[in-house]
């Protein structure tokens, strides 16, 4: 079973240092590692911060989760560009962050929490 | 198209936004985040600064270069949608120099990314009208203008402006514009005859 780890991107650094903060209390032994606004800290996503956040997670698998629209087209381009497998998911950013840390630390295998993902479906 | 018309197309093109960053910007207040101006003046003029240092000779490099600047510097959604345009129209560029070839490409690489067709308010609606136009050897600035334009009465139902439904009819989209000048810049630049 390859190591899972967490991913997540935002438009807003605070943003997702933030969730990071909330996910760390439930799964602190899960690594987690994100991108959170432009080069320069602005309002943005950054795809070379995308990719740090991939080479940086000490997972083999990642489960990959953004705020809005343009974090998504960012970090696809990023997917197409590392050796890391990594699980988009189209779901509630908080929510199923927290979900996905919570199970990666109890030790759930990959297709439970990927079945646990799915309702939160909601872009 | 060759080298230099495509080396003088971008740089006109990064002039060109830059000088309008402001009304982009403001284009995307009214629908959106109101940075598209902004960020696209920040990724073009990275993208000129870079295209100057290195002068890429061939036109797979200008546009892989321009690519790689765009993603990496613009920070808002047409970072990754230009950049994918430009990198989609350097692959074609290995192997072909037909503008519309090469277009066409550029519009697979923007589909492929936003995942967008025509008719959503976005910048594909001014790339359909303007590669059909450069197949049938019938572009003109109008018919670049006609397609930026023909956004003002679409719903949006992609990008951020779709949050917005209904309340996004009436507005002219952002990177249907941007799209706009990049097309007008082409036909300054020679890369096609008007």
């Amino acid at each position: 079973m390859s190591k899972l780890g967490i991913v997540m991107v935002s438009h807003v650094p605070e943003l997702v240092y933030g969730i990071s903060r909330l996910l760390n209390e439930v799964a602190k032994d899960v690594s987690i590692t994100i991108a959170g606004g432009t080069d320069d800290n602005e309002i943005g996503t950054s795809f070379a911060k995308i990719e740090e956040a991939f080479e940086k997670n000490e997972g083999e698998k990642l489960l990959a989760f953004y705020d809005l629209g343009s974090a998504k087209m960012n970090l696809e381009m990023a997917m197409e560009m590392t050796d890391k497998e990594v699980v988009l998911y189209d779901t509630a950013f908080v929510e199923s962050a927290y979900t996905a840390a919570a199970l990666v630390q109890a030790g759930a295998a990959f297709d439970m929490i990927d079945a646990q993902l799915q309702p939160l479906k909601v872009k | 198209m060759n080298v230099e018309q495509t080396t003088k197309w971008l740089a006109l093109f990064a002039a060109k936004i830059n000088d309008n960053k402001q009304y982009l910007s403001d284009l995307d207040s009214a629908i959106g985040d109101g940075d598209h101006g902004m960020n696209m003046a920040r990724g073009t003029t990275e993208m000129q600064k870079a295209l100057e240092e290195k002068q890429p000779d061939t036109l797979m490099d200008i546009f892989k270069l321009a690519g790689m600047q765009l993603v990496s510097k613009v920070g808002g959604a047409s970072g990754p949608l230009y950049g994918s345009a430009f990198l989609g129209m350097a692959k074609a560029a290995k192997d072909s120099d037909d503008l519309a070839t090469i277009l066409e490409a550029g519009l697979e690489g923007i589909q492929k990314r936003g995942k967008a067709v025509a008719g959503e308010k976005t910048m594909i609606d001014t790339w359909v009208p303007v590669i059909a136009a450069v197949k049938a050897n019938e572009l003109t600035k109008e018919v670049v203008e006609q397609a930026a334009q023909s956004t003002i009465d679409m719903q949006a139902t992609k990008g951020r402006a779709s949050y917005l439904g209904e309340r996004s009819i009436g507005h002219l989209d952002p990177g249907s514009v941007s799209s706009q000048y990049l097309f007008e810049t082409m036909i300054e630049a020679g890369v096609i005859n008007e």
